[in-house]
């Protein structure tokens, strides 16, 4: 699904955040948000999952405008926020719970836990998993939401850098096959260059997109990421506006 | 070892510490027996230890008739407690100015004496269990409000974004996130006012009643037989612990997630 954002405006009191952003993400596309902090990544992401009102603008999806809270978009917070009182299946089933469809999805739900690296794990509790494991079933919870366009606001941000890095490969190998219109905020160039066909780079609060860069390799491996030190070198002189 | 407590040295430690309150308990025991015995205090103005656990087996048939009557009144002003509790705590946590209306009302209920209120209670509903149940209530459900109500908003705003997001109705974000998130918060509440339901139901007895712990106590108080006295508050004392050891069972039994951390040592 094609989304379409146009002059997006967002303001928290007197500070403004978003002012007239415009982009578009084409259908499948898997686009990464880079920025200084506070420029409002992941502000974006909660307007764009209608956790927060704009004050002005439109947000379309394959042409229709969207107002407050879409099943369009599937949200995956920086935390995993699984329910610790809940196992890992209930945990993961939260959208068929909260729609009546908890039987059906616990079923599809088994079937995909082997594909996140879960298997096993059905019955245990949140507590029990390691990190990487939980954001694996965060992220299954995320895809179990029959949402077309996934927000992702730094999912591997509270990881270590091997898991993250682990986790980076398992979502490039799963993202291929999942097909899905994605937003990914994040701090980490390398995980956007890595993972992303286009990057959006924001200027500080305000200020909108600086600078946008289309990756058109599309065999990329962990070697093939090491050498990108000039596009790295890019991306940190946009970033910090040098 | 160098640098930390072996396991067994840990161990140990832990044995200590779960014997020392025993510990204090036993030698104070021993100290008060010591004291009326060397002294030849009277029974009526101070029994010992010795004589009081002489009257609680005695006098325990007696006595557990009185708390068959005592229980059940507090476990009545529990339960009454409890569906008043979670009510009222729902509503201070969805409606503010429901807050800002009940919150000093309830603060107030807590100031004034229940032993100025009971006989109040009686002249309205009479001799029967109604005024006793409401003392109960009246001790039992301010730490069931306040304790459920503040575990409802320190919910991470995060848990209800998410379901939120996920198309979650206002009634679902409290049924799957802020009513089992306060599970932990309502269950102090639960074991303050458990603890205090047997007082309550007591309090209740002394003013007027024809059967009861406290009409016990009363007895007992009036006709100078203070080693009955002791025994009574013995029992008050184990019931109290029995009720809040029930509250702990209930806490174990419904919250599994927990039960395994515990078993992990995570809690």
């Amino acid at each position: 699904m094609r989304l379409e954002v146009k002059n997006l405006n967002f303001a928290y009191g007197d500070k403004t955040i978003l002012k007239d952003l415009s982009f578009t993400v084409e259908d499948g596309e898997f686009i990464s948000l880079l920025g200084p902090s506070g420029c409002g990544k992941s502000t974006l992401l909660n307007v764009l999952a209608g956790i927060l009102t704009p004050e002005s603008g439109q947000i379309c999806i394959d042409g229709n405008e969207m107002h407050g809270i879409s099943s369009q978009f599937a949200y995956m917070p920086q935390n995993d926020f699984l329910f610790p009182w809940k196992t890992i299946l209930d945990n993961v089933c939260l959208y068929g719970e909260i729609h009546h469809r908890k039987k059906e999805m616990k079923e599809e739900a088994r079937r995909q836990m082997a594909r996140f690296g879960l298997e096993g794990c059905e019955n245990k509790y949140p507590s029990e998993l390691s990190g990487g494991m939980r954001q694996r079933a965060a992220f299954l919870r995320t895809t179990l939401c029959e949402a077309n366009i996934y927000l992702l606001d730094e999912p591997f941000g509270a990881l270590d850098v091997i898991t993250r890095g682990d986790m980076q490969d398992w979502l490039r190998e799963l993202g291929g096959n999942l097909k899905k219109t994605t937003l990914l905020v994040t701090h980490d160039t390398d995980e956007a260059i890595y993972l992303s066909d286009r990057i959006l780079i924001l200027g500080a609060s305000g200020e909108g997109i600086r600078r946008e860069i289309r990756i058109e390799e599309k065999e990329r491996t962990r070697e093939w990421l090491y050498r990108q030190g000039a596009l790295r070198e890019e991306i940190h002189h946009v970033i910090k506006n040098k | 070892m160098a640098g930390g407590m072996s396991r067994k040295g840990t161990d140990n430690m832990k044995k200590i510490t779960n014997a020392a309150p025993i510990f204090v308990i036993v030698v104070l025991m021993i100290i008060w027996e010591s004291v009326v015995q060397i002294a030849g205090i009277p029974l009526y103005v101070l029994p010992a230890p010795s004589d009081m656990l002489r009257t609680f087996v005695t006098e325990f048939p007696v006595l557990l008739g009185h708390a068959g009557v005592t229980v059940m009144e507090a476990l009545a002003g529990m339960a009454i407690s409890f569906v008043i509790g979670v009510v009222i705590g729902i509503l201070i946590d969805a409606l503010p100015l429901f807050k800002k209306c009940i919150y000093p009302i309830l603060v107030v209920t807590q100031t004034v004496p229940v032993i100025v209120l009971a006989p109040i209670f009686i002249i309205y509903m009479g001799f029967g269990y109604a005024p006793k149940i409401l003392t109960v209530v009246l001790m039992c459900f301010f730490p069931i409000v306040i304790s459920f109500s503040d575990g409802l908003g320190e919910m991470d705003a995060g848990y209800r974004n998410l379901v939120r997001t996920y198309g979650g109705s206002t009634f679902q974000v409290y049924r799957l996130v802020k009513i089992p998130s306060a599970m932990i918060s309502l269950l102090s509440g639960l074991k303050v006012a458990a603890t205090y339901s047997i007082s309550g139901a007591v309090v209740g007895e002394w003013i007027a009643s024809q059967s009861g712990l406290g009409y016990y106590l009363i007895r007992a108080k009036n006709g100078y037989m203070l080693d009955k006295v002791f025994a009574c508050v013995l029992m008050i004392i184990l019931l109290s612990l029995l009720m809040n050891g029930a509250v702990k069972l209930f806490g174990y039994l419904m919250m599994p997630a927990r039960r395994k951390q515990g078993a992990k040592g995570q809690v």
